[in-house]
């Protein structure tokens, strides 16, 4: 980022969130760099930014798209480098219809399911030569079929005006930062995004950061320095449990879990890569051997799929706000609550806290006596009478937890650096590491069943579970780190470890629990504990800690170079191709088979990174292109596409369809939305939008930062956000309280009035967005206390990642404190039927609405509380609903 | 005006000889993104206290509100708009233009070939003149040339370290509290109880409990050879410690950059050795007149005429010290 | 009878040294004069990073008598610099907030507090429970007899706090127990 001409930072508050980083934009602002924020609020990253750009939240996709109009229209993208590195040329099959002329869709969808069936996206071109990356292109760009005149006519409405009309952006801003950027890239320069959840938390979310993605291709801001998308992360190794995934879709390195109906191994493989496509995903089979080969080791065996049929199937999207909804349908007994506070930090608070109270059992590991510990006797719905601690079954365990200083192990940072903690002190009485608790519980369950016969519990007892383990009982992380490395298994060099995951091989000789890390443990050396001081580096600074893949700082940094090789410029050179030596060298590691020449028309008849051509720059793609068209991997359309956000008051000025046709909700009666725009006569019940942050004296949900004084007294209080003209016309008074209403619940907080905020014109409407911290929450154990935020959201979420709506959502506001007790229940409600989401013959509900034994679901009918858009929508068939089924 | 400290710097005025380059800060307020870590690291370092009573102070982000016995450290917040901002760039450019003989010197009265520009880049504002600015700013002790605190102090508890600095010795000090008045930008204070809830207390005992308390500028730290806590923390290097030397002429150096970039609200704060305290061991750069962040805009030190006092009582006082040690020697006969 | 007594009281350094206005050397106490911090005392350091956002900072924490001392930036990290952010900054504390648990909690079925509870009896009745819930929510196959092997009874949330080493622990005992709803805050 360092290296950025200009940066444009846009759905995140880098100042505040990731202080330390921020150091490197001031750097580059120092030498001149431009910064631009824009976000709905002005904060203490707009403060340090040469100018911020308010924004009407959910929007971005239309300011983004208009940019990419900016520079489609003005020729001012980065030709050579389009036609060498992105699908631009790519021509799309006859099927394809775009939302430009379906009115807001694509092609392929199924209003019964909310779904789209994305074969009508496919690329032209026969089956053999699409399974290895060779669609029919047209290199001029003037196929009216080519993703670049696709593209062209899809952002053809995303204008200058309808930015102003749909952001509440002005024409001047709009063309400062238009312009900002378009003179900040090409050969000589580079402009660098930054976002984090300001764009993950929509419904649409994955299609913001898409829409930025699209630009940068076009603008030639992929694999250079200073150029990119960052995505800054929030948590210590987020991007690590992301890469050895505690996620239920994929399993380490990114291989997708199995699917029912994948009952054979190489079908499975096939899914996610052939062996005739392009690039690297053409081994999966070989990386997914591996990594059952290191789970069950001699159990493994070639003759038996190397224990495939071990593993789980899905049936659908098992996410942590389905399994919230299973919960409270009884079906999940038990739930590891392990450094997390969901009754405080995930959305719809209160459902996360009802879902709890019917568990069998909880297991919480924290440090601190968190609002997840302690919800059954101190939490909001015993103070509203919903839940009593006497009526609560669910027995919950407290197991103290060892911290990053009692511990070894490896944190994964945003930009994919591995970097080794060395254990300073033992953990204090009797707190553990999760390591030390998996691996003992492993072990007792192990012990349970050492004499079960049931095939079911083969798995269990097949494992490799044997990792060295110290006098306290705590197993050797390096060993785990190790694993995860992978080793030969036979041979000369049995036991030694790999050296990378070119090394892994497919007949049960190599294992490596996550082929991304395999190298971290090169020459059996912790890579990642690597600590030559940056002041004795250069500004890559390889020898510190150990970047995934390889110790690659950039990736596809191929597309540094131009066709030839050579660096698009002096000031911009990262790697390049070395005639002589006939290997690619330069600053970073190259992204890139080392010496495949630039002219290499690769061998398609071969597949994997043979068939990658000396241009093929993205090398995980079959077609080794940077997509600007996403053909497939997106469950909402190929192009990023503005729709309103399910609760917008706006009416959707581009298309007739109001919202994302395929965003994921639950239905329940703890879990309505305002109807918006949908129903004009309603929709001012819940007028303002309200979008929840980070502060920088904060972390998550409070169990980092609430319990420590230093922190507590810097931001000892909940606040809300308001521009002066909404505290005018509300009856605001600084620093007074005021209740915040949603469809969900009602919550107070301390009133900030202050022109950060502005309210925004759009069109007739004048827009006021609320801002609120979404750090604390109720219990008595943390030194401060607040409503939570995360109260007022619902579980709405977006179809590609199932990641929460908690950056636009609407409410009403009004000065004072929140009713106490039953009362608070009674005032949701009083809003609900004012927006007519209940029936007035539920309006007697007492307080026990919504908790356990509250009444059978039959009595509620879920089509009547929602919009009359959204009934349409998102039917009673939906994926996420058919799901539930399942649950 | 005559002050007690002359030119040679005060840490030789006090008996360290002329080998220790003087420390201090310069705070450079444009670079400042609020974050509060020099807050916390000090508190960590030094083990200060919590102080206040856990409710939103009613001024911006600052939830801290002043320096005190037990917050060495603290960030200012002030959410301005567009003609506030003109005024300051107002008052910033006439400050350079004039050579207005004010606290902040202006980079115009500097050293020969470090001059600002006698007319700023732009003599209107700058058409780039934002409608809003939200300032931060990070305050500490100005560890003063000449340091009233230190003066009027009684017992000998605050004494003037090799590196400049001024520091508190919690084992003399009896907590009378005389320097608490005496300090003219607030800053010293005496720690008392009760300000501390029970849920915050940590294991160890309050330290320094009933006696001045303020910051140290790290002695300890200093004295291994590493920097003060708040300023290693500091994300984006807005607080700078170092020599005193350097850090003035590198602060001017910024203001010059700043006005040639159109921002004439930049001026220095403390770096001027002839104000009434001789100048401060802390510069800061501001955007905005002193008063805007809580300071006082021409700080005196009470004790200026103390040097014409003492010349009178210092022989009774060494004629008293020497009666006082004959007694105790007879004593202990 | 004593010697003659060396007199080092302040205002006689004051008078006979340097400091002739009394407030530098003169006046330094024998506590002061002993000054040095604890980071030069302590029996270690080791080096961390900061457990808070994805930064990834640099930390050195210092020990002393196996409690953590201090922790402050690693000037050697070039992510960081040597700096760290009020959290990161505040990481000592973290560790060593008397609000910190340190013993198991146990709170049974409708009871109104919480017991303590031996940390190896509670591994065994998790352990239990596990395998009870696991069995209870068994699915083979589903309604098409496909093959399922699968658990729906136990879920677990967290993650992106603790180490990759734990979260590969985790991921590879659970989905071998054949549980499923394994999440963490990536989703979140």
């Amino acid at each position: 980022m360092a290296n950025a001409d200009c940066i444009v930072i846009e759905g995140s508050n880098m100042a505040e969130a990731h202080p330390v980083g921020f150091q490197w934009v001031m750097e580059a602002k120092q030498r001149g760099a431009r910064v631009i924020h824009v976000d709905p609020r002005f904060t203490r990253t707009s403060a340090n930014a040469d100018r911020h750009i308010p924004i009407r939240a959910g929007t971005d996709v239309v300011l983004l798209g208009a940019v990419i109009r900016h520079v489609l229209e003005n020729e001012l993208w980065f030709d050579e480098y389009v036609k060498l590195f992105t699908n631009a040329s790519t021509i799309v099959g006859e099927a394809y219809g775009d939302p430009e002329d379906l009115d807001g869709l694509f092609s392929g969808y199924d209003p019964e399911t909310g779904t789209y069936d994305s074969s009508t996206w496919a690329y032209a071109g026969d089956t053999d030569s699409l399974h290895r990356g060779l669609p029919e292109r047209d290199e001029t760009l003037q196929h009216p079929r080519t993703v670049f005149q696709i593209l062209k006519r899809h952002y053809a409405r995303y204008t200058p005006e309808m930015v102003e009309a749909v952001c509440g952006i002005s024409r001047e801003d709009f063309e400062y930062l238009a312009t900002s950027i378009t003179e900040n890239s090409g050969r000589e320069r580079t402009t660098c995004f930054a976002y984090a959840l300001g764009w993950t938390q929509h419904q649409g979310g994955a299609q913001m950061i898409r829409t930025a993605g699209v630009l940068q291709l076009l603008l030639g801001n992929v694999g250079r320095p200073g150029s990119g998308i960052m995505a800054l992360r929030g948590h210590a190794t987020i991007q690590g449990s992301t890469d050895i995934p505690t996620l239920y879709h994929i399993l380490p390195g990114y291989l997708p879990m199995p699917k029912v109906g994948q009952d054979d191994f190489a079908q499975y493989t096939r899914a996610i890569g052939k062996k005739e496509q392009k690039g690297f995903w053409a081994d999966a089979d070989i990386y997914a051997t591996n990594l059952l080969k290191a789970w069950w080791g001699d159990a493994a065996t070639p003759e038996n799929d190397f224990a495939y049929d071990y593993l789980p199937r899905l049936t659908g999207a098992h996410g942590t706000y389905q399994t919230t909804m299973r919960m409270l349908e009884d079906g999940v007994d038990g739930y590891f609550v392990l450094g997390q506070n969901p009754a405080v930090g995930s959305a719809n608070g209160r459902m996360q806290r009802l879902a709890m109270s019917h568990l069998k059992w909880m297991v919480v590991r924290d440090f601190y006596m968190i609002e997840s510990a302690t919800w059954w006797k101190d939490g909001p719905e015993i103070e509203t009478g919903e839940l009593r601690t006497e009526d609560i079954a669910t027995e919950i365990f407290f197991l103290p937890a060892a911290n990053h200083t009692e511990k070894a192990g490896s944190f994964t940072q945003t930009q994919r650096m591995v970097q080794w903690r060395d254990k300073a002190v033992d953990p204090p009485g009797d707190a553990q590491s999760e390591l030390q608790f998996t691996y003992e519980l492993g072990q007792r369950i192990r012990e349970k069943l050492r004499d079960s016969t049931d095939p079911r519990d083969r798995p269990l007892l097949d494992l490799t579970w044997d990792y060295p383990v110290a006098e306290d009982g705590e197993p050797d992380a390096e060993a785990v780190l190790a694993e995860i490395n992978g080793r030969h298994l036979t041979g000369e060099r049995a036991g030694q470890p790999l050296a990378g995951f070119a090394e892994m091989k497919g007949d049960g000789s190599t294992d490596g629990g996550c082929w991304i890390y395999s190298g971290v443990f090169a020459d059996s050396v912790n890579q990642a504990r690597r600590r030559t001081p940056g002041q004795m580096q250069d500004e890559t600074a390889a020898e510190w800690g150990w970047a995934w893949p390889a110790n690659r700082r950039i990736l596809y940094n191929r597309a540094s170079a131009d066709a030839e090789g050579k660096p698009w410029s002096e000031r911009k050179k990262l790697v390049w191709w070395d005639e002589e030596a006939g290997t690619w060298t330069g600053n970073d590691v190259p992204d890139f088979p080392a010496t495949k020449r630039p002219d290499d028309p690769g061998d398609p008849g071969r597949g994997g990174a043979a068939a990658l051509a000396g241009t093929d720059a993205f090398i995980m793609q079959p077609d080794g292109r940077g997509w600007l068209f996403a053909a497939t991997g997106m469950v909402d359309g190929p192009l990023p596409t503005h729709y309103e956000s399910p609760e917008s008051t706006v009416v959707n000025p581009l298309y007739g369809q109001q919202s994302n046709p395929t965003r994921v909700t639950f239905r329940d009666r703890n879990n309505l939305s305002s109807p918006g725009a949908s129903d004009p006569r309603h929709g001012a019940t819940y007028p303002h939008v309200f979008t929840t942050y980070r502060i920088t004296e904060h972390h998550t949900a409070g169990g980092m930062s609430r319990f420590l004084p230093f922190l507590a007294e810097l931001q000892p209080e909940m606040y809300c956000e308001v521009s002066p003209e909404l505290a005018d016309e509300v009856g605001l008074e600084p620093y007074g309280w005021a209740t915040i209403i949603s469809a969900r619940s009602a919550i107070e907080a301390k009133v900030l009035i202050t022109e950060r905020m502005r309210p925004l014109r759009i069109g007739e409407q004048t827009i006021h967005q609320i801002g609120m911290p979404f750090h604390f929450g109720r219990g008595k154990s943390a030194i401060i206390e607040g409503d939570g935020a995360n109260d007022l959201i619902g579980m709405n979420l977006d179809a590609n990642t199932q990641i929460q709506n908690s950056k636009n959502n609407a409410c009403a506001i009004r000065p004072g404190r929140r009713p106490r007790g039953p009362e608070l229940l009674e005032l949701v409600q009083e809003y609900r039927r004012r927006a007519g989401l209940v029936p007035a013959e539920q309006a007697q509900v007492d307080g026990a609405l919504g908790a356990p034994g509250a009444g059978p679901a039959d009595q509620y009918t879920p089509e009547r509380v929602r919009g009359p858009e959204e009934a349409g929508a998102v039917p009673a068939r939906d994926p996420s609903f058919k799901e539930m089924d399942h649950r | 005006m005559t002050l007690l400290a002359g030119p040679a710097g005060p840490a030789a005025e006090s008996g360290w000889g002329h080998d220790h380059p003087r420390k201090g800060f310069f705070t450079d307020t444009s670079i400042c993104i609020g974050c509060k870590a020099c807050e916390v690291a000090c508190k960590e370092w030094n083990r200060n206290p919590v102080d206040g009573d856990l409710e939103i102070l009613g001024s911006s982000y600052d939830n801290t509100g002043e320096l005190g016995a037990n917050t060495w450290r603290h960030v200012a917040f002030i959410e301005q708009g567009r003609d506030r901002i003109d005024q300051a760039r107002e008052s910033g450019r006439q400050l350079v233009s004039l050579g207005m003989p004010t606290i902040g010197p202006g980079p115009g009265r500097t050293r020969p070939g470090e001059e600002a520009p006698d007319q700023p880049a732009t003599a209107e504002a700058h058409p780039d003149t934002p409608d809003f600015r939200w300032l931060m700013s990070s305050d500490v002790c100005k560890h003063c040339t000449n340091a009233g605190c230190l003066d009027v102090c009684p017992t000998g508890a605050i004494f003037r370290t090799e590196f400049g600095s001024v520091v508190v010795q919690g084992d003399v000090c009896n907590g009378c509290g005389t320097c608490v008045a005496a300090c003219p930008f607030g800053v010293i204070e005496r720690r008392d109880d009760g300000t501390v809830s029970a849920k915050v207390e940590r294991d160890e005992e309050v330290p320094r409990l009933g006696t001045a308390n303020k910051c140290t500028l790290c002695y300890d730290r200093l004295l291994a050879g590493e920097e003060p806590a708040c300023s290693a923390t500091c994300p984006t290097q807005s607080i700078r410690f170092g020599d005193h030397e350097e850090l003035v002429p590198s602060a001017r150096r910024r203001v010059q950059d700043l006005h040639a970039q159109g921002q004439t609200e930049a001026r220095l704060y403390g770096a001027n050795p002839r104000d009434g305290v001789g100048g401060t061991g802390s510069v800061f750069l501001l955007l905005d007149e002193p008063e805007v962040y809580g300071l006082p805009p021409d700080p005196q030190v009470p004790t200026q005429d103390l040097p014409g006092m003492f010349a009178r009582v210092g022989l009774a006082a060494a004629g008293l010290a020497a009666a006082t040690a004959l007694a105790f020697l007879g004593g202990r006969r | 009878m004593p010697g003659p007594v060396k007199l080092n009281w302040p205002v006689l350094r004051q008078l006979r040294g340097t400091d002739r206005t009394g407030r530098g050397t003169a006046v330094m106490s024998s506590q002061t004069a002993r000054t040095v911090a604890r980071t030069v005392t302590a029996d270690g350091m080791a080096q961390s990073v900061c457990p808070y956002c994805a930064v990834g900072c640099g930390q050195r924490v210092y020990h002393q008598d196996g409690k953590v001392i201090q922790i402050e930036g690693d000037p050697d990290s070039p992510v960081s610099r040597g700096r760290l952010c009020p959290k990161g900054a505040a990481s000592e504390q973290l560790a060593t907030s008397t609000l910190r648990q340190t013993t198991v909690k146990y709170r049974a079925p409708y009871e109104s507090d919480w017991q303590d509870l031996e940390l190896d009896t509670a591994l065994d009745m998790i352990a239990d429970r596990f395998l009870e819930a696991r069995r209870r929510h068994w699915e083979d196959t589903d309604h098409q007899d496909r093959t399922l092997r699968r658990t729906m009874g136990i879920a677990s949330l967290g993650g992106a706090t603790i180490d990759n080493e734990e979260n590969y622990l985790i991921k590879k005992l659970f989905t071998a127990a054949g549980a499923i709803q394994i999440e963490n805050q990536a989703r979140i």
